[in-house]
């Protein structure tokens, strides 16, 4: 048969690709419906927080840290309860990580104040003496793109069914009536949290610093 | 061979496959160099503004040598191999010539467009699928430019039997185009908002533990795929070729291939032991990791016996050398892969540095060593010039095995102190060390592990120069060697 196959490039790789695909087919198909299922009171990213995510993902603190708290005593000790598939249900993608140069993120916003992160962001030494971790100070002087955030909101809402309210709905003009209401208050509340006049100020001039996005998102993290 | 000197390749597009393995070799592993030192010297963070911290270039390092240096050394080889092993040019068909040249400017826009949004920070954030969605799109385009040139030429063949080497080529392409599109399955943003924010940004299709699922069903078998079958393509091309000993076995090359095939795509639940995601497909996981080495090492030892009776060969040719012990460290990865995946193993090393370090005996010492064995025998074929200098590829030998052997072993105390401090509790069950201490502990084997990056980029440098003077200074040669490249 092998003899054959080798003369028969066709059937050869389909052959191949019945023996690769089928794992996928058995292993992943099955779970889909049941691991998507929020936890009970989950409620979606605030279009903030998913503009802080996305300056997670772009100074890709993934690199580093991870968001996954394994089932370990010494884990839960250190990072609290272990995560739940539930919990990451509006997680798009899914930012698990793969290293831990640097602690597990999964409830930092348990234990970590606004302040301590602009302190910690801005100069980590100034927190944790022997941190590797490089400073992030072009985060305090780029605006967050809260626009693509919202556009996140709308898509996750229209394409998945994420329970979001009807203020996120397609437009322009819903944008910006959006990012005056809801937006900005929920960015000054964190900014003057953080402790920085210089951010603070930001803000009221209409921008969110990126650092005040990915600190409404590392607070949310709980 | 007499039917070779009736048949006149066409090496145009695998001269240009081979300049871009050189270049994206010294640029990907150059930034991994300086972001090794980031971790142990963290002043280096600052050298480029926004765009030098480890972790913005720590994608870059991944993507560069990944989908520039590797994938561009499988192509210049598949498409040098797959003219020879078939018996046809690529001169033979208008199309196939320039659809050949159409793949070879697709993948340097794609390589361009995706170090520049990297250097942005535009990113999926998925782990080795970072790019987003218009790069997606050419990538796929491309895929299907490789599929018809590869099918094309495998059409016009005039030997009938597929030799070993396009087995492996043809799962590349089948199991990578299955991977990518699921894998990289998002929704545009603007298209559902009314235009709303940046037009390249998406979300996942698929959410939290699913897409997790997903990721590493590509991630793990993005190893397998592009740094395992390739690559196992190019050895059993190679080594026989450049030794003139025939394959040892015939069955375990079809144990090894057809095992492998059914095996590797179990196994990407071992990236995710001890998460959110089911038990059963844990264990699956870990258990058909361990399965794994059987094909793995048929693959390896069917090479290693090819060398039967003819191991004087090894200290004389130091491409058997690159390529005897790229066979020995594919060993040692894949048997130190299926260690990692059993449960309580992965409980103390999933996170640490044991992780990179096992990568890295894997890419420095079994792919990138084989890389620059394909292009050292393809060189005096393509170039028709003799190989420019045999001690500086001694040279090169010697220092990057010194270089991959400081990276693992640093990187492996590295993982295990690290993970074993982690879990460490006193008399009374309380964690003993804050997590800094953990990190500070690292500092003398991340220097190690950054001395042993460099040792290699200089090997890396000593080779561009090597295939650069061969390619342009070394002896002509008036006869294409039959076995052994000429080397002064």
């Amino acid at each position: 048969m092998f003899h054959w196959l080798e003369k028969n490039p066709f059937f050869f790789a389909v052959g191949v690709f019945i023996v690769i695909a089928y794992a996928g087919l058995i292993e992943i198909l099955p779970n889909f419906a049941e691991a998507s299922r929020p936890v009970k009171g989950l409620k979606p990213y605030t279009v903030l927080e998913l503009a802080g995510k996305e300056v997670y993902k772009k100074d890709n603190c993934i690199a580093c840290h991870s968001q996954l708290i394994r089932p370990f005593k010494a884990e839960t000790d250190r990072y609290g309860q272990y995560s739940l598939s539930g919990e990451y249900a509006y997680d798009r993608p899914f930012l698990w990580g793969s290293k831990r140069t640097g602690p597990d993120l999964h409830r930092v916003g348990n234990y970590r104040t606004p302040d301590w992160h602009a302190n910690h962001m801005w100069d980590p030494k100034s927190v944790v003496p022997d941190s590797i971790m490089p400073a992030y100070k072009h985060e305090f002087t780029n605006a967050a793109d809260l626009e693509t955030a919202y556009a996140e909101a709308v898509t996750v809402k229209t394409v998945f069914n994420t329970p979001y309210g009807d203020e996120i709905k397609p437009g322009k003009e819903a944008f910006e009536k959006y990012k005056k209401e809801k937006l900005l208050p929920e960015a000054l509340k964190i900014a003057k949290a953080m402790k920085r006049d210089d951010l603070v100020k930001m803000v009221e001039s209409g921008k969110v610093p990126e650092v005040v996005a990915l600190v409404a998102y590392l607070e949310r993290l709980k | 061979m007499q039917s070779n000197a009736t048949l006149e390749y066409d090496y145009s597009i695998v001269k240009l496959f081979m300049w871009t393995t050189v270049i994206f070799g010294i640029v990907g592993m150059t930034i991994g160099v300086l972001i090794a030192s980031q971790l142990a010297f963290p002043e280096l963070n600052y050298l480029l503004g926004e765009y030098g911290t480890f972790s913005r270039l720590r994608p870059l390092h991944t993507n560069v040598v990944i989908y520039g240096f590797t994938l561009s050394g499988i192509w210049a080889s598949f498409y040098y191999t797959a003219q020879r092993v078939l018996k046809v040019s690529l001169s033979e068909s208008g199309l196939l010539k320039a659809l050949s040249k159409l793949h070879f400017i697709l993948y340097i826009v794609i390589a361009t467009f995706m170090v520049i949004s990297l250097a942005l920070g535009i990113t999926a954030s998925k782990e080795y699928a970072q790019m987003e969605w218009p790069l997606d799109v050419l990538v796929v385009l491309t895929w299907v430019i490789y599929g018809i040139n590869m099918f094309g030429l495998i059409g016009l063949r005039r030997e009938k039997t597929l030799y070993i080497s396009m087995w492996y080529y043809i799962a590349f392409f089948l199991g990578v185009a299955m991977l990518y599109l699921f894998n990289n399955m998002e929704v545009p943003t603007a298209f559902f908002s009314g235009g709303l924010g940046a037009w390249y940004h998406s979300v996942s299709m698929y959410a939290g533990t699913n897409d997790a699922l997903v990721q590493w069903w590509w991630g793990h078998n993005a190893v397998a795929f592009v740094f395992t079958v390739p690559i196992i393509a190019l050895i059993y091309y190679y080594l026989p070729k450049e030794s003139g000993q025939a394959v040892y076995s015939y069955k375990l090359s079809l144990l090894s291939f057809w095992g492998l095939m059914f095996v590797y795509l179990w196994a990407g639940g071992h990236h995710l032991l001890w998460s959110t995601v089911p038990d059963w497909m844990q264990t699956m996981g870990s258990v058909f990791s361990v399965v794994l080495i059987l094909p793995s090492w048929g693959s390896a030892i069917n090479m290693l016996l090819t060398m039967k009776g003819e191991w004087n060969q090894l200290t004389e040719n130091p491409l058997i050398k690159f390529m005897v012990l790229a066979s020995t460290f594919y060993m040692l990865s894949t048997l130190e892969g299926p260690i990692q995946a059993v449960k309580s193993v992965n409980a103390i090393a999933h996170f640490t540095d044991w992780i990179p370090g096992h990568v890295h005996d894997g890419v420095l010492g079994w792919v990138a060593f084989m890389v620059f064995a394909a292009l050292m025998h393809m060189a005096p074929r393509v170039f028709k010039r003799e190989i420019y200098s045999k001690s500086l590829l001694e040279a090169q030998f010697w220092i990057q095995t010194i270089g991959v052997v400081l990276y693992f072993t640093s990187m492996w105390i590295a993982g295990i102190t690290q993970g074993m401090m982690w879990r460490a509790v006193d008399e009374y069950g309380n964690l003993v060390y804050s997590f800094i201490d953990t990190v500070s502990v690292l500092h003398p084997y991340y220097t190690i592990r950054a001395i042993g990056g460099l040792l290699y980029l200089i090997g890396v440098f000593m080779f561009a120069y090597n295939f650069y003077k061969t390619a342009t200074a070394g002896r002509r040669l008036e006869q294409e060697p039959r076995y052994r490249s000429p080397m002064a």
